[in-house]
């Protein structure tokens, strides 16, 4: 399998244009080569490593689906990197509320109450530490340190060698972007 | 499902498919259907019969070439947004001329305050301009709805919305061109009124329809 697969980014661009042309082989070397590096966005925001997986399938299907947008005068990778964004974005917000206390369920128009789990059981959760692995470096210690450890800005600033101006700044992005990655309901 | 098996089956389904065109001649392609509608009613209705002052009236140049621009950026950003490796800031394109043309629909608003002539609600001319909304809404909508179909599982809610404000941008500039709308209440409603409906509408109804267009199209 893995004499198949294209582990060089360079190639591709050249595989995914071949597939666009209907090349079953081409396609699947690209989709075999394409892996490990969705595995590796995925695992970046999901201890789970089912949750992971789910991801990177939920990607390969996306790019199947949307093939026909990838330009092939355009470079392929900030493309692919396009479609797993907004796939890792949409499996968060899901977590997200399932943490915040829906219950998926598979009948369909069908919803129940989770069983009570609020505050900092919520806060606590998975989905909240797989979005913090997903925030920039920066702004995942200054929440951390600020808003989890509950230090001072005084402390968090001696800890990070950050001044305190950058800290605020960038715990006030963090959290956006937490918000963000885990739907505005979300505390 | 292995991932393995998936990555099988997915490469057993590939055909040869058809690059979509860039967005910025799709916009144009988009662009070409507005002119046509506008010129096919204009034919059939007439331009308005002040037409020739208008055009020397700062504040209607201003505005309907604002309503036009917002129509044609919002166009333009969506469908550059719809792909996955543009930002999605290319939503944001319209928002300056919109801006403008929301600023004159206000100013207008504050200058013939004391113009409003009740006698322009007459109710066959409501009928026509309700007409004339949908004549060159629907064909819009459903133009700019085929284009973005593809965009289904990226980020369909803000594209729809950015969709109808191209459409409300488009018809809004129709309306002006076509008709008398100067007394205050007439020229919020149609134009204020109907462009917030035409983005209310496509907003809640639009995200349905992508889905389905992108699994009538078999993808």
């Amino acid at each position: 399998m893995s004499g198949l697969r294209a582990a060089d980014p360079q190639e591709w661009t050249a595989l995914m244009v071949q597939g666009q042309r209907g090349d079953t082989h081409a396609y699947h070397r690209l989709l075999l080569g394409i892996t490990p590096y969705l595995r590796a966005i995925a695992h970046r925001v999901h201890r789970n490593p089912s949750d992971a997986e789910d991801t990177v399938q939920d990607i390969l299907l996306t790019l199947h689906e949307v093939r026909q947008t990838y330009d092939p005068a355009r470079p392929f990778k900030p493309w692919l990197a396009g479609i797993a964004r907004h796939r890792v974005a949409d499996r968060l917000r899901a977590l997200g509320r399932v943490a915040a206390g829906e219950v998926m369920s598979d009948i369909e128009h069908e919803a129940f109450a989770a069983v009570d789990k609020s505050g900092d059981a919520a806060l606590n959760s998975r989905a909240v530490e797989a979005a913090l692995l997903a925030l920039p470096a920066g702004q995942r210690q200054a929440i951390t340190l600020l808003k989890l450890q509950e230090q001072s800005l005084k402390e968090a600033a001696a800890q990070s060698g950050m001044s305190i101006a950058s800290l605020k700044v960038s715990a006030h992005r963090g959290i956006k972007a937490l918000r963000r990655l885990l739907g505005e309901g979300y505390p | 499902m292995e991932t393995s098996d998936l990555i099988q089956s997915l490469a057993n389904a590939a055909r040869p498919i058809r690059v979509i065109r860039p967005p910025l001649l799709r916009a144009g392609c988009w662009l070409l259907i507005a002119l046509v509608a506008l010129v096919l009613l204009a034919l059939e209705h007439g331009l308005r019969s002040d037409i020739a002052n208008q055009l020397r009236n700062p504040s209607f140049v201003v505005g309907t070439t604002a309503s036009c621009l917002t129509g044609a950026l919002a166009a333009l950003g969506c469908l550059m947004a719809s792909l996955p490796d543009r930002s999605r800031y290319w939503l944001l394109l319209p928002l300056p001329p919109l801006a403008v043309w929301t600023a004159t629909l206000g100013y207008g608003c504050l200058t013939d305050w004391v113009s409003y002539d009740a006698g322009g609600l007459r109710m066959g001319a409501a009928f026509q301009c309700f007409a004339t909304v949908l004549l060159v809404s629907l064909p819009l909508s459903a133009s700019i709805f085929v284009m973005l179909r593809h965009a289904a599982r990226l980020r369909p809610t803000l594209l729809t919305l950015a969709a109808g404000l191209a459409v409300a941008g488009m018809t809004s500039t129709a309306m002006s061109l076509l008709y008398r709308l100067d007394a205050t209440v007439m020229n919020l409603i149609w134009n204020l009124g109907t462009a917030t409906l035409i983005v209310l509408i496509e907003a809640i109804v639009g995200r349905r329809v992508l889905t389905r267009m992108a699994k009538a199209a078999g993808r």
